[in-house]
């Protein structure tokens, strides 16, 4: 699709849909999903509309197929660790000696990564920036799967675009120590690099669009939405685009099947999930009983 | 004096630049056939031990989370790099903790993953052959189970279970430690590590009394086996006669005897360390705990104390309720089981021992915080009692005392190095330069403030201090008990 001036008033009239219910029901027509839903659309699009079918239905198909793999995926995941009885108390001491101090430790974990400030600022230093920017960004994306936008999503907005550039500094940063720290390189396996590799791919993309070649993101949202509702939308053939979703379907199928498995798997840790208080409590699993009453 | 080069101790710790394969070797001794079986395991390495490893392997992420867990959630962030005392000492990469539980991951990643099954490149997942069970005997016996790494891991993965599995899968396809095994085996015939049979105990206390009279003038009583005694001590059998371990027995004795407690060590239960731990084995730690059990009911104690020791702690603090447990028959005012240095301290808050820190003065006294006590225990009602309470002891009978660099000590402590079965003359080079950390940190304080003694609440600290600190320049005997000093400044009464 043509960029330039057409791009910018798509942009600009993008930003102002945002805050609207958009698409409006009435655009919708039941029989036929692909009734061009905005004016930008009503231009001669190259390929025909047939090859927006496919591309539709081929995307439509594999976000459906992503999202199956990552909630399915990791949902079994979370199961199996919950399931796993952890049979010994093994708490890192000095440990809370109850349950809401175990909640504080996790939660000083998962949002400061206390222990890793205590093990290297650095690391720490870009990984933080890096979860903070990725968390920022996620939830400016949401703009795109509500209809009405809620309005805290709204007002992250501002600080969500910078918060792509945060992203690619703690990325780069984490990349760079991978390279360089013999230490780090050592433990590093080609999956380790290319994980990086792809999220930089796709803050790279997201920001190539936001700031130097806008994509239709009216046109998006509509494709999202008719998605997320089962009445497809067609989606914008802007290679940019596809190339940014094609990253985010690879990174939510492989999801759990990598180490990102780390973030539900800090929640079972029995190191730093356990309560300190063996001697008060006896704590006995399933397995571990059975022991006994064999005896 | 030794067949390797000895590391320097710099001005400041240094991570060294890495050496790749340094530490490659066959490892510590592999246990006969007969120490094999009579833990329950196969004698030799069984033919198809391919499939009984991964077999253990597929049954141990069943029955342990922390395995499961560690093993998928690793980001290999490097966090925990230079936090090893085997990596600071030896330079060898696989001694770094992430790359020693990549010894293991790599071979989770190829038999029980999808990523590992089908692009075994992309993601470092390697099969299991020979090679690669050596290098797993090999390095897995240069861990000491201290739990640092832990510490520092965004996801607290502890190398230390890590190890405790591949040793159980290693001791299950055949290939046991000679050292822990042959112990356990001792404990399970005679009742404590050393071998020590009931009438030889007997004598060894006997002659303590006597040394501690001829010492003090006053009649204290060790005494063994006596049913009816309030509580039970169960210490490491080095107590019985390793220097400096029997002055802290020794200690613990004119405690009891200034309480006027009614105690009593048992011939059953000699030895309050647990090597099953070492070995991962949840069966053979279990065995190991029901001897104390058995002698509680026998004896028909109160309460249960243990002595001085790191691991023995740990599975008496945080394992024994749940493997020997419940221990209903015991008095519930008071912990069970509890430390001796709580015992002491309680009494000391209570205002009930005097003493004469002059005693001590020749002492410039720094204290070294025993791995498995400090990241896999507690002492007191509070968190962080396993710092304060030791700690409390030492000032309340010392005059001059001085903390090692802060993070050297409590949960930042470095492992002695001879830590989770690797104490044996086998692993002395190991020994020696896994102790580098902690002798850099005891040389600054040497330095700043004159230290002469280190003490510490751990049978293998005491032994591995005395024989690594000759390397160092230091000498064998400025390794001392807590409670030699709590002895030697406690003020007795001689009993009616
Ligand atoms: C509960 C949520 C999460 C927590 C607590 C968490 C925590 C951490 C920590 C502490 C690190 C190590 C430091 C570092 O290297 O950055 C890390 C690494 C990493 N995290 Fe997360 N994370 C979470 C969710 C996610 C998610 C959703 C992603 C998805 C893309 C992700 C991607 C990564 C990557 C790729 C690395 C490795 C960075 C490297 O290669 O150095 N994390 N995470
Ligand atoms: S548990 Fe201790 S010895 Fe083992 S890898 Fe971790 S730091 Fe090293
Ligand atoms: S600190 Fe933890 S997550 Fe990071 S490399 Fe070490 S074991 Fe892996």
């Amino acid at each position: 699709m043509p960029f330039g001036n057409e791009g910018k008033t798509t942009t600009k009239r993008a930003a102002g849909a945002t805050r609207h219910a958009f698409p409006s029901k009435d655009d919708g027509n039941e029989n036929n999903s692909f009734h061009p839903t905005h004016p930008a659309h009503q231009k001669p699009q190259k390929g025909g509309s047939s090859y927006k079918m496919i591309l539709t239905a081929i995307y439509a198909l594999l976000f459906y197929l992503a999202a199956a793999v990552l909630l399915l995926g990791v949902g079994y995941k979370i199961y199996q660790y919950a399931r796993i009885p952890a049979p010994l108390k093994i708490p890192t001491t000095p440990a809370p000696t109850t349950r809401r101090g175990v909640a504080l430790r996790m939660l000083r974990e998962v949002t400061l990564f206390e222990s890793l400030f205590r093990a290297n600022k650095w690391i720490w230093l870009f990984g933080w920036i890096f979860h903070v920017a990725l968390l920022l960004v996620v939830l400016r994306h949401l703009r795109y799967f509500l209809d009405p936008v809620w309005s805290w999503v709204v007002l992250i907005q501002p600080i969500g675009q910078y918060a792509g550039f945060a992203l690619m500094l703690g990325l780069t940063g984490l990349l760079i120590r991978r390279i360089a720290v013999e230490r780090i390189r050592y433990i590093s396996s080609p999956s380790d690099y290319l994980m990086l590799v792809l999220l930089l791919s796709i803050g790279g993309s997201g920001l190539l669009m936001r700031f130097v070649l806008p994509t239709d993101i009216v046109q998006f949202k509509a494709f999202m939405l008719g998605v997320l509702s089962f009445n497809w939308q067609p989606m914008p053939s802007d290679p940019l685009l596809l190339l940014h979703l094609t990253l985010v379907i690879g990174l939510m199928l492989i999801f759990p099947y990598s180490k990102l498995l780390h973030a539900p798997g800090v929640f079972f840790s029995p190191s730093r999930n356990q309560v300190d208080n063996p001697r008060e409590r006896r704590h006995v699993t399933r397995w571990a009983a059975k022991l006994e009453d064999a005896a | 004096m030794a067949k390797f080069t000895v590391p320097v101790i710099a001005e400041y710790l240094e991570t060294p630049k890495l050496q790749p394969d340094v530490m490659q070797g066959a490892g510590p001794f592999v246990a006969k056939p007969d120490m094999q079986k009579a833990l329950g395991f196969p004698e030799q390495l069984v033919d198809d031990w391919q499939h009984v490893a991964l077999d253990k392997m597929g049954e141990l992420l069943k029955k342990y989370r922390s395995l499961q867990v560690y093993m998928d959630a690793c980001v290999k962030c490097g966090a925990c790099t230079d936090k090893c005392h085997y990596m600071l000492g030896t330079g060898d990469p696989k001694n770094m903790p992430v790359a020693r539980q990549d010894l293991m991951r790599k071979v989770y990643r190829r038999y029980f993953t999808l990523a590992g099954k089908y692009f075994p490149k992309l993601v470092g997942a390697v099969d299991l052959t020979e090679s690669v069970l050596d290098d797993w005997y090999n390095y897995y016996h240069q861990c000491s189970e201290c739990r640092r790494c832990s510490v520092f891991c965004p996801y607290g993965i502890d190398t230390a279970e890590v190890t405790m599995a591949a040793r159980e899968i290693l001791a299950s396809v055949g290939r046991g430690q000679k050292y822990a095994n042959e112990i356990i085996g001792k404990v399970y015939t005679i009742g404590n590590n050393l071998g020590l049979p009931e009438p030889a105990l007997r004598n060894t206390l006997e002659g303590l009394e006597e040394d501690i009279f001829d010492d003090t003038g006053v009649a204290v009583r060790l005494p063994l086996d006596e049913k009816g005694a309030d509580i039970l001590l169960v210490t490491p059998s080095a107590d019985f006669f390793a220097e400096p371990h029997v002055d802290g027995l020794m200690g613990y004795a004119k405690v009891f005897h200034q309480m006027g407690a009614s105690w009593t060590l048992s011939s059953h239960a000699s030895e309050a360390a647990n090597f099953g731990l070492f070995i991962g084995s949840y069966d053979n730690m279990r065995r190991l705990t029901l001897r104390i059990r058995e002698a509680a009911l026998e004896l028909g104690v109160k309460r249960i104390i243990f002595g001085e020791c790191g691991h023995a702690w740990r599975v008496a603090y945080s394992f024994l309720n749940t493997l020997a447990g419940p221990f209903d028959f015991l008095d519930p005012r008071y912990p069970i089981p509890q430390h001796i240095c709580e015992y002491t301290y309680d009494a000391l808050q209570a205002g009930l021992l005097t003493f004469d820190k002059s005693a001590n003065d020749h002492r410039v006294v720094t204290f070294h915080d025993s791995c498995n006590v400090a990241r896999a225990s507690r002492m007191g009602n509070m968190a962080g009692g396993q710092f304060i309470i030791p700690r409390a002891l030492i000032k309340a009978s010392c005059n001059h005392f001085h903390d090692m660099a802060a993070d050297t000590i409590h949960d930042q402590t470095f492992c002695c190095g001879g830590g989770g079965g690797l104490l044996t003359d086998d692993l002395l080079e190991l020994r020696v330069k896994g102790a580098l950390p902690r002798m850099q940190a005891l040389k600054q304080v040497v330095e700043q403030h004159q230290v002469t003694h280190m003490a510490a609440i751990c049978a293998i600290c005491k032994s591995q201090f005395s024989k690594v600190l000759p390397y160092y320049g230091f000498e064998m005997d400025q390794i001392i008990s807590v409670h030699q000093l709590v002895g030697d400044a406690l003020v007795l009464t001689p009993s009616e």
